[in-house]
């Protein structure tokens, strides 16, 4: 349980969000041409990493907007928070 | 078997007033080399090397632990033990295992208070008595023991649930599995220890592993904080930290990894002899026998090594434990803890060879893996002594995700993940 800076709404509960799972998953731009292991890698592989992480969020109670947070899931601190679509602001 | 415990023994004992027990497993350092190490030192990673060196003679064996025995999901789970899951593949596993729980204590000579006292999982809406009748007809078909229950034999069977027609989610009915129940969980990872001990096996504790290392497409060793010990058969059993471990060999899972919750009460005299679940409200209660309520909750939402949980998850369970048994209003809580869950897409196990010869995973238990323990050991080590994996476990190999014949259990499984 922690607070989630809404780059909209400002900071609120982790409760009235939703965890999208791991970020900057790019949808194949040719999904007719991939093979069984491509999509088995977009589509269940992640990294599940312990540590900094990269991941999607949604105000789903909130101004229902998605963004993205860098949050350390070893001790769930979070480092920063941007934009869909911004750089992220830490080296990924 | 030496130091065999029995009443004998008990006696024998009890006239030195109980100072010269021998302890149940050694401290061993670790040898430069084995025939096969296994990572992690929870139920299934302990059953596991006790079947590689009973049932397939591998007895230069270690078992390495970043911790202590049983200080991970082993010791922080509910203790449920069932196998009332919808598909073939699920039930062939989960039954296997139930049929060794019932010979367990004899086979380990160690008590692990297997307690067969029923899992009852309640229906809450209509769809819930569809599914679960279905569930009911598909486990008898596969051999497993499942009634239906109308409201009436459910109040019957556990009469401390609030059956009222005018609470929000109403009891419409549930199904009982008899052959179910609990088991001490602490008692499970000291009785394989001590078994896997006895046939030569080394335990060795606080030992992480650092590093997996690899020669081209061979495992070789592992890196460890006791040094570097050469192996070139490598079981991964480490739960929440699957991936870490995966990542460290240069391999990607399919895993998430999520804090779940549980927590007990106050003890009390003997209120409930049975186990009752209801995914729809998501409480899970059963009673030790110490006395607490041992209730489980659900994950988070988001991937977290933590081991605490959030207040909120709490809060939802606890809110439908007290409509289900308004008798415990006034129950304290004595304790509240996380454990790491690895959760797999289709909400089913991964027991398999890898890409990487020698290097197994058995992962993926996500929120139900203490009931799977004696069967998940027995398998994976059939897995790992042959390089291929037992019928019971072809299903649940880790190219499913590629090819996509997946075990969907999410929602199929009578349990909410």
């Amino acid at each position: 349980m922690f607070i989630i800076n809404c780059p909209y709404c400002g900071e609120r509960d982790q409760t009235e969000f939703s965890s999208g799972g791991e970020a900057h998953i790019v949808r194949p731009k040719q999904p007719t041409e991939l093979s069984d292991d491509e999509w088995a890698e977009f589509l269940f592989m992640r990294k599940n990493i312990k540590g900094i992480q990269f991941e999607r969020w949604n105000h789903s109670h909130g101004c229902r907007k998605w963004f993205n947070v860098v949050r350390d899931t070893s001790n769930d601190k979070i480092h920063a928070v941007y934009k869909m679509g911004e750089k992220p602001p830490v080296n990924k | 078997m030496k130091n065999k415990y029995s009443i004998f023994s008990l006696i024998r004992n009890a006239f030195s007033s109980h100072e010269n027990w021998q302890r149940a497993w050694r401290d061993p350092e670790p040898k430069k080399e084995y025939d096969a190490i296994i990572v992690g030192g929870g139920g299934h990673g302990l059953a596991t090397a006790y079947y590689l060196a009973k049932k397939h003679k591998m007895t230069n064996i270690a078992v390495v632990e970043k911790g202590w025995i049983g200080g991970g999901n082993t010791g922080r789970n509910t203790t449920i033990i069932r196998s009332n899951y919808l598909w073939d593949a699920s039930a062939g596993l989960y039954d296997h295992a139930l049929k060794i729980w019932e010979g367990l204590s004899q086979e380990l000579n160690y008590n692990v208070m297997f307690s067969q006292r029923g899992v009852m999982n309640l229906a809450h809406n209509l769809q819930d008595v569809r599914d679960l009748k279905r569930r009911t007809h598909a486990n008898r078909l596969n051999g497993i023991d499942a009634i239906w229950l109308n409201t009436d034999e459910v109040k019957k069977f556990c009469p401390i649930i609030n059956t009222s027609p005018d609470i929000r989610y109403p009891v419409l009915g549930g199904t009982l599995q008899k052959r179910a129940g609990t088991a001490r969980h602490d008692a499970v990872a000291w009785g394989y220890a001590r078994g896997a001990d006895q046939l030569g096996v080394d335990i060795i504790q606080n030992c992480e592993v650092k590093g997996i290392k690899r020669d081209g497409d061979q495992v070789i060793g592992i890196d460890t904080s006791k040094g570097y010990i050469k192996s070139k058969k490598i079981g991964v059993v480490a739960a929440g930290h699957s991936s870490v471990l995966a990542n460290m060999a240069g391999l990607k899972l399919p895993l998430e990894s999520k804090p779940l919750q549980a927590l007990v009460s106050e003890p009390v005299k003997p209120i409930i002899d049975t186990v009752v679940m209801s995914n729809a409200v998501h409480a899970y209660v059963s009673q030790s026998d110490k006395g607490e309520l041992v209730i489980g909750a659900g994950t988070d939402s988001y991937v977290s090594y933590t081991q605490k949980g959030s207040h909120n998850i709490v809060e939802e369970t606890l809110r439908a434990i007290l409509e289900l048994y308004p008798i415990f209003s006034r129950m304290k809580m004595l304790r509240q803890w996380g454990g790491i869950v690895d959760i797999c897409p289709d909400a089913s196990p991964i027991i398999s060879k890898t890409q990487v010869k020698g290097l197994y995973f058995n992962c993926g238990w996500g929120t139900g893996g203490f009931k799977a323990t004696p069967g998940s050991g027995d398998l994976f080590a059939h897995t790992i002594a042959n390089d291929e994996p037992h019928k019971l476990n072809a299903a649940f190999n880790i190219n499913r995700f590629v090819s996509g014949d997946l075990v969907d259990e999410h929602g199929a499984a009578a349990v909410a993940h």
